[in-house]
């Protein structure tokens, strides 16, 4: 199918892109890498009355060191989080995550605040932004805020973004250098949505027990998910039989994933188990390595 | 700022190194423009939705869904299409490669694989047969069981050498 017909504009800048937002409000919608709007436009799930195409915008295509954290500007693609040598060392578990976003020609030019915007129950990029303590910058014409991932991701493609009000980009906590890490997933096809993925941090103690560890959870849900209740569960712990054992029962007992076409809820409440299972295992070991190294 | 709120908009592209100006509606795709605006009808629709890969087309120098661009999106962007790789009498590399290792059959999705082969071979390792599976895992083909495009891809990965 074709899209519905809609007007077109290409602001220049972002001040541009707030002043439309305010005139067309609920009417207008943002155009980034289009690789999640178009095919919603093309079946007419979406009819825009305005587009707003902010790919021309100068200064939004960025990943910027914050020492502390990293900020992806509105226009940082896949293709740049996937590749950014930054990234790969300072937080390889989103580095991980990226090689399952979806295939090469769509990475080139998705984004990765489109992705959070997008809020895809299955998608790999607003799980890491809730694990790593994302912060979402939101601007409209009247006023700035800056929102947690977790009051921003609302629901199954629902945001707290206002209709006057755009991302001009999202920042990341870095991870712990001595933090192991893992991202399992199980999708149809290597690039396709999750049918469930798992990704971990954690650290080890000296005597071996698993610290501060972070879990998030895509595919299996509303929403991508922050597991607090795991995390508490394995804090302090050694990942024995046992105890993973727990994990998979406290997955199977809290979560309601989606029957779908691709899979029924069953099977993904089964699936999380074993990939949560994966995850901590080879996050720990990593973990384990590096505090060896430390120790040296 | 350009904005557009006539019916139709001015839009000026260069595909295969030559420049067309043509005026159309803001909703016609990238896709649909390349077919029935300059009659590069190549370029191959499959799905709409980025799932199918038939329309991958270069844009910038890199690969992109023609279905899941608009026209005036490409506004003063250089586009390359199936049709500035070769022709009938004196093929591309890539299309010499397809032919050698038999790597199509009815051919509506080679179009699509021969744009992304571009991109891979200019951007991508390519030193393991999964990196290749990866990297054409965003183009569907219901006909040959990808394993003589994996042979065509695998010789210009060997070819090519390392990427500097
Ligand atoms: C074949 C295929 C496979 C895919 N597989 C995966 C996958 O495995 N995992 C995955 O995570 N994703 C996948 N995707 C989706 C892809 O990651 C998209 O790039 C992403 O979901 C949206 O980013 P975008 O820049 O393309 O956003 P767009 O499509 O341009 O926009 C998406 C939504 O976000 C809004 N928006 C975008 N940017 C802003 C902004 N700065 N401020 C306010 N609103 C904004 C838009 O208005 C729209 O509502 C796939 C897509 C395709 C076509
Ligand atoms: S037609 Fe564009 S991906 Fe299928
Ligand atoms: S050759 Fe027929 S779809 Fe690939």
């Amino acid at each position: 199918m074709k899209p519905a017909r809609f007007d077109y504009v290409r602001p220049d800048s972002v001040d541009q892109a707030l002043d439309l937002l305010a005139r067309y409000g609920g009417d207008a919608k943002i155009i980034a890498g289009g690789q999640s709007l178009m095919p919603m436009m093309n079946f007419r799930l979406v009819k825009p009355a305005v587009l707003v195409d902010i790919n021309r915008i100068p200064g939004l295509e960025v990943i910027e060191d914050q020492g502390e954290r990293v900020r992806m500007g509105a226009l940082a693609r896949h293709r740049m989080t996937a590749t950014d040598s930054m990234i790969a060392s300072r937080i390889p578990v989103l580095h991980d995550a990226m090689h399952h976003v979806a295939h090469m020609t769509v990475r080139n030019r998705g984004t990765f605040c489109g992705s959070v915007c997008h809020a895809d129950p299955a998608a790999e990029i607003p799980m890491i932004v809730l694990m790593l303590d994302g912060q979402v910058e939101v601007a409209s014409a009247s006023r700035r805020r800056v929102l947690p991932a977790a009051e921003f991701l609302v629901g199954s493609l629902v945001t707290a973004l206002e209709a006057d009000e755009m991302v001009t980009g999202i920042t990341i906590g870095m991870s712990d250098p001595q933090s192991g890490w893992a991202f399992e997933e199980f999708s149809r096809r290597h690039g396709d949505f999750a049918l469930a993925a798992v990704a971990v941090t954690l650290g080890v103690d000296a005597d071996g027990a698993i610290r501060n560890p972070r879990i998030g959870m895509t595919g299996v849900g509303e929403t991508a998910m922050r597991m607090r209740g795991v995390e508490a569960l394995i804090d302090g712990c050694h990942p024995d039989e046992d105890m993973l054992g727990e994990v998979s029962e406290w997955l199977n007992d809290n979560l309601v994933p989606n029957t779908d076409i691709h899979a029924g809820a069953d099977y993904r409440r089964h699936l999380s188990g074993v990939l949560a299972g994966r995850a901590i295992r080879a996050a720990y070991a990593r973990a384990r390595t590096l505090r060896g190294k430390q120790d040296e | 700022m350009s904005e557009h709120t006539d019916d139709l908009v001015a839009v000026t592209v260069t595909v295969n190194g030559m420049t067309h100006s043509r005026r159309i509606e803001p909703r016609m795709l990238l896709s649909d423009f390349l077919r029935h605006g300059l009659g590069l009808t190549g370029t191959h629709v499959g799905c709409e939705h980025g799932v199918c890969g038939a329309c991958t087309i270069s844009v910038g120098g890199r690969s992109a869904r023609s279905c899941l661009m608009l026209a005036v999106m490409a506004e003063g962007l250089e586009i390359e299409t199936i049709e500035g790789q070769g022709t009938p009498e004196a093929l591309s590399r890539i299309q010499k490669a397809f032919q050698d290792h038999h790597g199509l059959q009815c051919g509506f999705c080679t179009p699509g694989m021969v744009m992304a082969i571009a991109d891979l071979l200019a951007h991508h390792p390519l030193e393991t047969d999964d990196q290749i599976r990866e990297g054409l895992s965003g183009n569907l083909c219901r006909c040959t069981g990808y394993i003589n495009i994996i042979a065509a891809v695998r010789e210009l990965a060997r070819e090519r050498g390392p990427l500097t």
